[in-house]
């Protein structure tokens, strides 16, 4: 087909599925090369870090766990963290334990749900996980009741899945019984056992070639896996306290998008399950880390579509040391640790499924938050999205637009983007200035 | 529109209900609470015709729906065109949650000056696209039926889904969450712990959960109604904020913002706040 001299073309779909939120990708091409790549995400601004000032200290964990119906707990904790940090709270022993146990719920809850239903059907060839289920009914019951068993989690210390109840800055409004806890383990062990079959399940999966070149970062605790503690830690040997962020990282407006980008010392850099794995590996648990290691994959995992073993990796981590959390659970004396409010400024990162979550608050004598600022996950992928896409443009802009189109979005669920600091409707416009052939 | 999967057989299109899940301003938690249906989430499926819903499925379809849910407020001059087109192709349209059917925890917008808030946040705020307020989806089109809570409670969004496909008006319980806390037995934290709980103006609905755990009830579920011959009847907001101030001596602020929250923009919630604010401000030089 002979094209006009400098012809732009525009390959678009209207919406990107399976992803939390919405944006839009406008990828342009000129003599046949990827000349732009813009991750517009026009999610609707919610302005949650204007309207925090001026609340209570106290209203936090209610509030921010708006910004994600996804993931509320990482909202909360990294909000409490945050807040303690400023009044001198230690959380320590059982109530310590708690939060990481509510976190293992999330995890579970939030990373079945991506693994099954939004980022498999792409590598079986389905619309959805439900679509799948015609076919594969006992993988996606399975997926389902892994999925189930988090949300049980969380139920039980927080009273619901999403938005949970019970955070408070110093501890929980009410610790579990142990017989309560008990009466999880069950159905926690026929979920480790699943979440196993699951990482052999997805690590058969045909993968796409493609190694963009990270550099990844999460939190690296001493000895453990991280959910809310350790240093932030980059593949480049950086090794920072949390409260460091700032002076190391950066946001930046772009024209196109509610979402503001992140960047490590001016560069782009890769947060989440992937990074995770790839710092904190021989942190995970026996089960996980033999899991791991059985699928074959070596480390550090380079390929973003390997984000679906690490996923898998981590439910299994997590189911496993909710098991260890419970065993060992010895109800706390109070369910809060006593503490003074006093102003100040602090800053907390926690692990979101999705990846860092950065907080900061200015709070006042009276407890008053004068100032957040908040880093989701998101923000911080979405530069590196762009720039897999750059490498990975090439190898399909000879596929028809729609085809094009769909391999794009499946890098993009690659992340199980959050957009929700944002909307649906991810557009792909690619633009194709060719010079006639 | 962009299937990967093979295509499906004309058949097994027809006949089912068809159903559209949409977003607005949101977090996403009541598009999750429905794919937390998990045990019936199949069966779900194979009774309604799934026809767009992006969150959990690529097949999109432009309909028309036999019911359209809608998740999220309306913050965007776009959006205030689309929820027209929502409502043209849907013959049912409910709300779920509190951003849909209140506005949501973003409209706290609606008392600040949404310019500064954008200067706040964006280094570049003219890029921004957003109005001044952020609005229940009634505001803007007729609304069939409306399922409070923020997020929404599966099992309440089952039963209206039941009723709606049998062709009844579904009709779930508006008393204050109070009642349910007494018939449960629950030591109550406003009388004993002196805590600030908004159970007495909360619709129930969510089982109690904050009580249960400890804590007072945030107002999650919207305000409560009583219905004496049929009619909407607001619940006493005044009554509980006199008692938070004369009673659990909190400051007008902190009355204030009691009412000023998750669904802070409906009438009864919106009314009692103001009123504590034009208080402030009297008080205040
Ligand atoms: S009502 Fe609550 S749970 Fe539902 S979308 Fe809005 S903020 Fe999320
Ligand atoms: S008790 Fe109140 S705030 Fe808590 S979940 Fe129920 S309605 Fe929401």
């Amino acid at each position: 087909m002979s094209e006009p001299q400098r012809q732009t073309r525009t390959i678009k779909i209207d919406t990107i599925a399976r992803v939390e939120g919405e944006g839009a990708l406008r990828v342009t091409v000129k003599n046949g090369l990827v000349d732009d790549v813009e991750l517009r995400i026009f999610e609707p601004p919610r302005f949650f870090e204007a309207f925090l000032q001026g609340r209570h200290y106290e209203e936090l964990p209610d509030i921010v766990a708006r910004i994600c119906g996804i993931c509320p707990v990482a909202y909360q904790m990294s909000a409490v963290h945050a807040v303690e940090s400023i009044f001198g709270v230690q959380v320590t022993g059982a109530l310590r334990d708690l939060r990481r146990l509510l976190y293992c719920g999330e995890w579970v809850e939030s990373h079945a749900l991506h693994v099954y239903m939004l980022q498999a059907p792409d590598f079986l060839g389905y619309e959805s996980g439900i679509a799948m289920a015609k076919d594969h009914a006992h993988v996606v019951t399975r997926g389902l009741r892994i999925k189930k068993a988090g949300n049980a989690l969380m139920a039980l210390l927080g009273g619901r899945s999403v938005h949970p109840v019970s955070v408070r800055v110093g501890g929980f409004s009410r610790a579990p019984t142990r017989r309560e806890l008990n009466g999880l383990t069950d159905e926690l062990l026929w979920a480790r056992d699943a979440a196993v079959e699951t990482v052999r399940w997805v690590a058969g999966f045909h993968f796409p070639d493609l190694d963009p070149g990270y550099t990844c970062v999460a939190l690296q605790p001493r000895d453990e896996y991280p959910f809310n503690h350790g240093l932030l830690a980059s593949s480049d040997g950086l090794k920072i306290p949390g409260d460091e962020f700032e002076l190391h990282f950066s946001e930046t407006q772009v024209a196109y998008s509610t979402a503001l980008h992140c960047t490590l010392h001016g560069k782009r850099y890769f947060v989440g399950p992937l990074a995770r794995i790839n710092l904190n590996a021989d942190r995970l648990t026996p089960l996980a880390r033999a899991a791991l290691d059985g699928t074959g994959v070596s480390l550090p995992l380079r390929n973003p579509f390997h984000s679906i073993i690490a996923r898998s990796v981590e439910i299994l981590f997590a189911l496993e040391e909710s098991l260890r959390l419970i065993a060992q659970y010895e109800p706390p004396p109070a369910p809060v640790e006593d503490y003074q409010v006093r102003p100040g400024v602090g800053m907390a990162c926690t692990e979101a499924p999705r990846g860092i979550l950065y907080h900061r608050y200015r709070v006042d004598a009276d407890g008053i938050v004068r100032e957040a600022k908040i880093v989701p996950p998101t923000s911080q992928n979405q530069g590196r999205i762009e720039e897999d896409l750059r490498v990975f443009l090439p190898h399909v802009l000879d596929l028809p637009d729609q085809a094009a189109a769909l391999a794009c979005e499946r890098v993009i669920r690659c992340y199980d983007p959050c957009i929700s600091c944002s909307t649906h409707f991810l557009n792909l416009e690619i633009h194709r200035e060719d010079d006639a052939s | 529109m962009p299937a990967t999967g093979p295509p499906r057989a004309p058949h097994e299109r027809m006949n089912r209900p068809k159903l559209g899940v949409f977003k607005f301003a949101s977090c996403d938690g009541c598009q999750l609470s429905i794919l937390n249906l998990e045990d019936d989430l199949l069966a779900v499926s194979e009774t309604l015709d799934i026809a767009y819903f992006p969150e959990a499925s690529s097949d999109m379809r432009e309909g028309p729906y036999d019911i359209a849910l809608v998740e999220g407020s309306i913050t965007t001059p776009e959006d205030l065109h689309r929820i027209v087109s929502v409502r043209e192709r849907a013959k049912v349209l409910m709300t779920i949650g509190a951003c849909a059917t209140a506005g949501g925890i973003q409209a706290l917008r609606n008392w600040s000056d949404v310019e500064a808030f954008k200067q706040a946040v964006y280094p570049s705020p003219q890029y921004i696209q957003s109005l001044s307020t952020s609005t229940p989806i009634s505001e803007h089109v007729r609304v069939d039926f409306e399922l409070w809570g923020c997020p929404i409670e599966k099992t309440q969004l089952m039963r209206v889904l039941i009723d709606l496909f049998a062709g009844v008006q579904p009709k779930l319980p508006t008393h204050s969450l109070c009642l349910d806390c007494k018939r449960r037995g629950m030591v109550c934290v406003l009388v004993t712990k002196g805590e600030p709980c908004m159970g007495p103006v909360t619709r129930t609905g969510c089982g109690v959960i904050c009580p249960s755990l400890g804590r007072d009830c945030y107002g999650c579920f919207g305000p409560s109604e009583g219905a004496p011959q049929g009619e909407a009847f607001p619940p006493n907001t005044s009554s509980l904020a006199t008692q938070f101030h004369h009673g659990l001596q909190l400051i007008p602020a902190e009355v204030l913002r009691r009412f000023r929250g998750i669904n802070g923009y409906v009438a009864p919630f919106r009314k009692e706040s103001q009123t504590w604010e034009s208080r402030i401000e009297e008080t205040t030089p």
